[in-house]
């Protein structure tokens, strides 16, 4: 039964969102709302308070065993407590609103920004070991990946025929692969739905 | 000659002042007739512009209601004749009258707004829409809410009349349609196609596991990734290294997620075998709370309960990159020797497989999000690429069940196949009717 | 002999650079150019000039919803673009209804809208008020259901503004009641939000859609432009850079164009000297053999 419940469960509500979406009538959309859109938002607090107790357990975890860096979890607890207070008592006390956008805007902004930057650095570790002409479609894709980055150089009469060539690669040889894909993902996505709808996979819940 | 000259003057500006205050009379009295135009010496009256003709209004099909679907052929006067429509503006009756204090009776025929009671009274027209000329169609689609001002109730039988307006404010009126009432529908007859679609691949489906059921042998295509799951577990237990697992960013409804979940069973299980350590830091506190129910059943399943703790399963954040920074320093802190990467990823992939590799870490991804797989491919030594992702569970099981499924998803691609060959073909040919019997229309 | 062995190392070395050489060289040159803001000129592909005639073509005091859905860590790319996108609006008297669909977006968002007022003000004299040109809802959860709730009535998800003031008390909001009132939704992401307002706002309410994402997830929403789904598309810095132009304020993004080509330049330099030591090592093996 621990294990039908979820099953059924998992059946009559697939069953139903399969269904609405063929039925256009108000009464279905009353149900689709009252499943799709007002039970998530109920979980999903519930599920945050989860991953809060997560979060701080292991962080209080990691400090009492000084595993290694565990330093590393004060600042993470410091950061959790010390910005939700910030945000839950300056909603009432204005001054600690004022530290909340000021650790945002002075904090969170260039952390995030920097993470980000790393992108830039790594695509190009990634692209000079990647683009080697080892055979004759590694040689096309470097030619088109060179093309594409050189779609902005001012390169005088060149530019335009660079720039037109580069619409074309991105625009017809790309998306057909990308179409392709998406077709593949597309089934896969309605044979993955049908195999959890009618408990044909079930590993997720454990052994069948 | 001076005082025949003001005479003249005088008797000018007496007839102008006349002629004003007549036309003047004349709007007063009828808003809507048509407009003088007075210059020094002419009068030229703008008479209305035609009616429309041919109004017809319908319930409009395969929706929830409410709404009216009204067509009508233009006004002679408009792109043509003296063309002179400024805009069509749509009535309808009965129209709502109010606010009122308290409802009187129940029914469809109330609605309440900020605390007020309007009701419908036939015979009272609203203005429903002003529309510009040379328009020859409008979709009155109201609310189904009755707090809503724009509420439009269904099975109250609604007639409409059109005014054509002219450029000089004079209208005219169309012969009224109705009464016509507006209802929900049961099924949405543009969807017949994808009906259609579902019951064939659930059909292909079900064969397909009955065959493999009945102990037929279905050959599916290796992957190299899948193959290389065992072999990456073996390697953490031999180097005595956790396994990182990484479900991605995508919430716990996305299709990939679910399938990483599968992946995340079978792995978990052989962890458990193996008894090696797993870390699975998560992005999403319901994902999170599926992903520990999961691992624990699989150490319940290989008989390891007892290794199984809840903090190997963990919430860290939902931010992108703070989670992306908290996983990268797992993996150079930890020095993890197989790391897992299955699920939703966005600009992420590539900081977490190059700092994998950094590390020396054996590394698995997969994703259906196509902007990454370049990413992967790159810096990943083994990468699922999009419905692999999903098909990984079956080929790890290797379950007739299973691979049946996938079996029948070859099938379907093949159907696809052959009906997009037709498609490019009919457009080839310029078979318009051919690919619009097919069209959806939803 | 000896000649060979360096020549051997050379492309060896060219072949196998250690990626610390190829950040460095990327950080130096980045650097060099900020600081010598070198101009290229930006040309205007179709897909941004569509997103801009389309604006222009609208009247005064006509609505649009620009949904500013990323957080801090997009913010180069993509500020720009909802910068340009305020200025077109203030110009043309457009009414603007804006959200932050990102937990981390609300803040930046208010500090953009503050930005694009001032500078209208320092321009023209007039600042741009909350509730008569423009309104900020704000967050809320759970992107989807805000994007189906809005589409019902914008009061379902967001009774009051971003500044807790009752909607039906904002001189713009009234007679506004969901997507059918405004003329198109102009979607600046860095996140999946982009995929729910095609599948939801466009799909399930068919508002006219145009969006402006980062330059990795750009070429994922083409099938989209030719299918008509959206009706134009702001792909990274260089999008950014291209609506600037459009709008007659070259800033930030304009700059940073000149910053991608120098990296370009350099990511191409490395793939070509990567290549030379590819042949010359493969060329030397075959000769060993």
């Amino acid at each position: 039964m621990k294990r039908q419940f979820p099953l059924i469960i998992i059946f009559s509500c697939g069953l139903f969102m399969v269904v609405q979406y063929f039925v256009p009538h108000e009464k279905s959309e009353f149900f689709y709302e009252f499943i799709a859109l007002d039970w998530p938002p109920i979980i999903g607090v519930f599920a945050l308070m989860l991953g809060v107790i997560s979060l701080t357990r292991v962080s209080i975890t990691r400090i009492r065993r000084k595993t290694e860096a565990w330093r590393y979890s004060i600042v993470t607890l410091i950061g959790l407590f010390v910005m939700s207070a910030f945000g839950v008592i300056g909603h009432h006390y204005p001054p600690l609103s004022t530290a909340f956008d000021w650790s945002f805007n002075n904090i969170m902004i260039p952390i995030s920004a920097t993470m980000f930057s790393l992108l830039a650095f790594f695509i190009a570790s990634a692209a000079y070991r990647a683009f080697r002409a080892r055979s004759v479609l590694a040689s096309i894709l470097l030619v088109a990946a060179i093309i594409v980055m050189m779609r902005f150089f001012p390169l005088g009469p060149l530019t335009s025929v660079v720039g037109k060539t580069s619409d074309w690669i991105l625009n017809v040889p790309n998306l057909a692969a990308k179409r392709a894909i998406l077709i593949g993902v597309g089934l896969g996505i309605v044979s993955t739905a049908m195999k959890v709808v009618l408990g044909i996979e079930r590993s997720y819940l454990g052994k069948d | 000659m001076r005082t025949t000259h003001c005479w003249i003057c005088i008797a000018a500006t007496v007839f102008i002042c006349c002629v004003l205050s007549l036309s003047a009379a004349a709007q007063v009295d009828e808003p809507h007739s048509d407009t003088l135009i007075v210059d020094s010496t002419t009068i030229i009256v703008e008479p209305p512009p035609a009616p429309i003709s041919n109004l017809q209004v319908v319930d409009l099909p395969n929706d929830h209601g409410h709404a009216f679907h009204l067509t009508w052929n233009i006004s002679a006067d408009d792109l043509g004749g003296r063309n002179n429509v400024l805009q069509y503006r749509i009535l309808r009756t009965p129209g709502w009258a109010g606010p009122l204090t308290e409802p009187q009776g129940d029914g469809p025929q109330w609605r309440n707004e900020q605390g007020t009671w309007w009701h419908l009274v036939e015979g009272v027209w609203d203005t429903i829409a002003s529309i510009p000329a040379g328009t020859a169609e409008y979709f009155n689609r109201g609310g189904k809410a009755r707090e809503g001002n724009d509420y439009s109730p269904d099975d109250v039988g609604f007639s409409f009349k059109i005014l054509s307006v002219g450029t000089g404010g004079a209208v005219s009126e169309s012969a009224i349609f109705g009464p016509v009432e507006s209802s929900g529908q049961w099924y949405h007859t543009g969807k017949t196609w994808v009906v259609l679609a579902v019951l064939i691949f659930g059909g292909l489906m079900l064969t397909m596991v009955r065959l493999a059921r009945g102990g037929r042998e279905l050959y599916i295509r290796p992957l190299a990734g899948i193959n290389a799951v065992d072999e990456a577990i073996g390697r953490a237990t031999e180097m005595g290294r956790p396994i990182l697992y990484v479900l991605g960013l995508g919430a716990p409804d996305e299709i990939a997620t679910i399938a990483s979940f599968t992946i995340l069973s079978r792995v978990a299980k052989k962890v458990a075998e193996y008894q090696t350590e797993l870390i699975v830091p998560c992005y999403d506190s319901i994902v999170m709370t599926i992903a520990q129910e999961t691992v624990k059943q699989a150490y319940i399943d290989a008989g390891r309960v007892d290794d199984y703790n809840e903090d190997m399963v963990y919430f860290v954040t939902q931010n992108q990159f703070a989670y992306v920074a908290a996983v990268n320093g797992v993996m150079l802190r930890r020095q993890t020797a197989t790391n897992f990467y299955l699920g939703v990823f966005y600009a992420e992939s590539l900081i977490l497989a190059e700092t994998g590799s950094l590390a020396g870490s054996i590394q698995i991804s997969g994703t259906d999000r196509v902007t990454q797989l370049p990413f992967f491919v790159v810096a990943c030594d083994y990468t699922l690429i999009g419905e692999e992702l999903y098909a990984a569970s079956a080929y790890l099981g290797r379950e007739p069940i299973l691979l049946g499924t996938l079996k029948a998803q070859d099938y379907a691609k093949a159907l696809l196949l052959v009906a997009m060959v037709i498609g490019v073909i009919a457009g080839i040919l310029n078979l318009g009717w051919l690919t619009d019997y097919f069209a959806l229309n939803i | 002999m000896t000649e060979q062995n360096s020549r051997k190392n050379i492309f060896e070395r060219m072949f196998a650079i250690d990626r610390r050489w190829v950040y460095g060289f990327l950080m130096l040159a980045v650097v060099l150019s900020v600081i010598a803001k070198p101009v290229i000129p930006i040309p205007i592909s179709k897909e941004a000039r569509s997103i801009y005639d389309y604006m222009n073509s609208l009247s005064d005091g006509d609505y649009i919803h620009l949904a500013m859905d990323y957080d801090p860590s997009t913010l180069a790319e993509l500020h720009p673009m909802t910068r340009a996108v305020l200025k077109q609006c203030f110009e043309k008297k457009i009414k603007v209804i804006i959200t932050a669909l990102h937990q981390n977006g609300p803040g930046m968002a208010a500090e953009a809208i503050d930005t694009a007022c001032q500078r209208h003000f320092e321009l023209t004299g007039y600042r741009p008020e909350s509730g008569k040109d423009w309104v900020f809802l704000g967050y809320k959860p759970y992107p989807i259901l805000i994007i189906l709730g809005m589409g019902q009535n914008y009061r379902i998800p967001f009774p009051n503004d971003y500044y807790n003031v009752p909607l039906d008390s904002l001189p713009m909001m009234k007679g506004i009641r969901n997507y059918q009132n405004i003329k198109a939704v102009i979607n600046i992401s860095g996140t999946s939000a982009t995929d729910w307002w095609i599948t939801y706002g466009n799909g399930r309410y068919q508002v006219p859609l145009a969006i402006g994402v980062t330059g990795v997830m750009a070429t994922d929403y083409y099938p989209y432009l030719q299918t008509g789904q959206i009706f134009g598309i702001l792909g990274g810095l260089q999008g950014a850079a291209e609506y600037e132009t459009l709008v007659g304020t070259p800033g930030k993004a304009v700059e940073g164009m000149s910053v991608q080509v120098v990296a370009h330049s350099i990511i191409i330099i490395f793939i070509i000297v990567g290549n030379i030591g590819y042949f010359a090592t493969r060329k030397k093996n075959r000769v060993g053999l």
